[in-house]
């Protein structure tokens, strides 16, 4: 669930208000706060969409889960680099194609 | 709070993969096209956190497709129609190429990979497809009920801008409902706001359901997590706590097997089999899949991890809103149904359509459902069908949540069905249902309605189940281990307080005719 957005690193665009499927964040004063954690539905999507990497969401989908901002700063805006998200997608292509062959694999194995 | 008015042609609920083609297809007609979402066009929905491979199959030579749809109508189990599998083929493989503009198909020595899209990419595609037509999209935007006009046709629907507290009603010749499917509250991935809306509004306004009794797909995800990406677990072991291997092999067999040692104890599973060059990309072809290992330190390829079955309802389940002509009509005259939300007892049977019919058949029920919509065009008077809510919460939004998933989510109870059992469990979801059916819950009409719809699509999951006294597909019954001969037929479900049952005796087209 959403664990993390960190005002510091925010930039108040709002995009992530805006996005959330399950309406998650509420704008507060300049960046947006966590209004609604138990909405949350885990889908990581917020984090594509912010372009700073001040969001983290923690793979928990059953209950929220504090995280030390110091430990998951590593982990901050990888989802959206091995995406390919935006400014991304020319260094990291999006390989969804190669699916197909990965199942055949499995099944000659 | 007063009403803002909107006036349209064609209403679209529901902004996923279906409704994104039903309103584009609509559009593209020439008429005006609201699109109204609970979330966000573009996030919300299954679709767009999984990466859907669409039934895709050459026209050429015609031996191709016939032989498909063959073998996958004997998957069925007697209850698919070869016509609508014909269809969903053939206007899946016209539609996808014509999404080059927005999504970037990788084209590998002169052949373009068409059949597989990323979903978040794919749906902020289908967001820009939408735009660049014209459809008029509402975010953040949950409709709550359908209007009726006096003939009984539907004559638009009614809902919130959640984010503004603005009520809302948009009078609409003609309604599609593209609300997904139901999840059951099962954190299944992306599934949040699958909570079964349109089955409650549909059949509120007099349409009925088909194939509510294969309800009951699972699928393998981490313990805790949501992440039912199952590629790689194509190459899985599984292992039980004291480190035996168990005697489990992917396939189709896998979800029963794992179900059953699940019932006996933890169960984990190991990766080990992925080979090294897989494991390298797979950051970059399921990037959802890695993240919550990765979160947690974990080296799926080296470390054996947790599993646990996560229920699909009827979203890689079969039921829904039942269809009665080729654009996708329901009972109720101008209400058409697409993509989950719609049954897809016609393309997949007794069956799951996960994995290539169920994506195609949102793209292209879809697409009928919003061209047949475009046809209605007429505005009618309109009265709000909604139930009156009055008094104090019998129940909390929490107690209403753990009751469905308490009956509906364990394998021992939905997997392996039997008479008492379902029994036991529908009394529960009726008294649920006498609990919060004219009363509030929480203090928000989107949420209670959304609590009313799941568990009304419980009640009419397990009346059906409990009529098919056999085994098909997916629907498992212990007390009724055999397929019955006699049973090959669909089961219509109808009513809200009063849920009717009745078996459907239609004709699919026969094979040969194809
Ligand atoms: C993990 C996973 C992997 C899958 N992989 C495949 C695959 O490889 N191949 C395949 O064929 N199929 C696959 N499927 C199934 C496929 O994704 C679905 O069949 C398809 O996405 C259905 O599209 P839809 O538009 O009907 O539903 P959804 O995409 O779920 O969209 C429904 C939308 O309706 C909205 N909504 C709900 N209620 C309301 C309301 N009251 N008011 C307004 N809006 C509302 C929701 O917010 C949502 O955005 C997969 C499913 C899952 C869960
Ligand atoms: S998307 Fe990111 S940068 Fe923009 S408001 Fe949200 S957290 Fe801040
Ligand atoms: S993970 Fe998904 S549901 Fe949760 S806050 Fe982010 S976008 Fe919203």
């Amino acid at each position: 669930m959403i664990a993390d957005l960190d005002p510091s690193i925010c930039n108040g665009c709002g995009v992530c208000v805006q996005i959330c499927p399950a309406n998650v964040f509420d704008m507060g004063a300049g960046t947006p706060v966590i209004a609604r954690t138990d909405d949350c539905q885990t889908c990581f999507l917020c984090e594509l969409y912010c372009e700073t990497d001040a969001i983290y969401v923690d793979p928990d989908c059953e209950a929220p889960v504090a995280v030390d901002r110091e430990q998951i700063s590593p982990l901050r805006g990888k989802f959206r680099r091995e995406s390919g998200w935006g400014e991304q997608a020319a260094e990291h292509p999006n390989l969804h194609w190669r699916m197909d062959e990965i199942f055949r694999r499995a099944r000659e194995a | 709070m007063s009403r803002t008015v909107y006036s349209t042609d064609v209403l679209v609920i529901g902004g996923g993969l279906a409704g994104c083609w039903a309103a584009v297809a609509a559009v593209r007609e020439g008429v005006r096209v609201i699109l109204a979402e609970k979330g966000y066009v573009g996030t919300s929905g299954v679709t767009a956190t999984a990466g859907p491979g669409h039934w895709w199959v050459p026209p050429n030579p015609p031996e191709l497709r016939q032989k498909a749809i063959a073998e996958r109508h004997a998957r069925g189990m007697g209850l698919s129609d070869p016509q609508w599998m014909a269809r969903i083929i053939d206007t899946t493989w016209k539609t996808l190429p014509t999404l080059s503009n927005h999504y970037h198909f990788y084209t590998e020595n002169g052949v373009t990979h068409y059949r597989g899209l990323r979903g978040p990419e794919y749906m902020r595609a289908m967001r820009a497809l939408a735009i660049e037509a014209g459809v008029t999209i509402m975010d953040q935007s949950p409709i709550h009920d359908l209007t009726l006009a006096a003939d009984g046709s539907v004559a638009g629907a009614v809902g919130e801008h959640r984010q503004l507290q603005q009520a809302f009603e948009v009078k609409a010749g003609a309604v599609v409902m593209a609300t997904g499917g139901c999840a059951f509250f099962s954190h299944l991935l992306g599934s949040g706001n699958n909570t079964g809306d349109g089955y409650r509004m549909a059949v509120a306004a007099g349409a009925d359901l088909s194939g509510m009794e294969f309800t009951n797909y699972y699928t393998v995800a981490p313990v805790r997590s949501n992440m039912t990406r199952s590629m790689a677990y194509s190459f899985a072991r599984y292992f039980d706590s004291v480190g035996r291997e168990l005697d489990i092999k992917p396939g189709p067999e896998v979800n029963e097997a794992l179900a059953k040692a699940l019932m006996r104890g933890k169960v984990f599973c190991w990766l080990d089999r992925v080979p090294q060059d897989i494991q390298a990309i797979m950051p970059h072809v399921q990037p959802n899949f890695v993240a919550p290992f990765d979160r947690r330190g974990i080296n799926p390829y080296r470390d054996r991890f947790e599993v646990t079955l996560r229920g699909e309802g009827t979203i890689r389940g079969i039921g829904g809103i039942n269809v009665i002509d080729d654009a996708c009509q329901t009972r109720v005259p101008g209400l058409f149904a697409a993509g989950d939300a719609a049954t897809r007892e016609l393309i997949a049977g007794a069956v799951s359509g996960g994995g290539a019919q169920n994506s195609a058949w949102a793209l292209s029920s879809g697409q009928w459902a919003g061209r047949g919509a475009a046809r209605r065009r007429q505005i009618r008077t309109s009265e709000v069908v909604s139930m009156r809510i009055s008094g104090a919460p019998l129940l909390s939004v929490e107690e209403v949540v753990t009751a469905v998933r308490q009956e509906m989510e364990p394998p021992a109870k939905n997997m392996f069905r039997s008479d008492s059992q379902l029994r036991r469990s529908l009394q529960r979801m009726d008294a649920v249902w006498a609990a919060v059916r004219d009363r509030p819950v929480s203090s928000e009409r989107w949420r209670d309605q959304a609590l009313r719809a799941t568990v009304a699509t419980a009640r009419w999951s397990l009346n059906a189940a409990l009529t098919r006294t056999e085994s098909r597909g997916m629907h498992r019954r212990t007390d009724f281990p055999a397929l019955d001969p006699h049973q090959a037929h669909r089961l219509i479900v109808s009513g809200m307080d009063q849920v009717a049952v009745c078996p459907h005796f239609a004709l699919a087209t026969p094979l040969e005719a194809l």
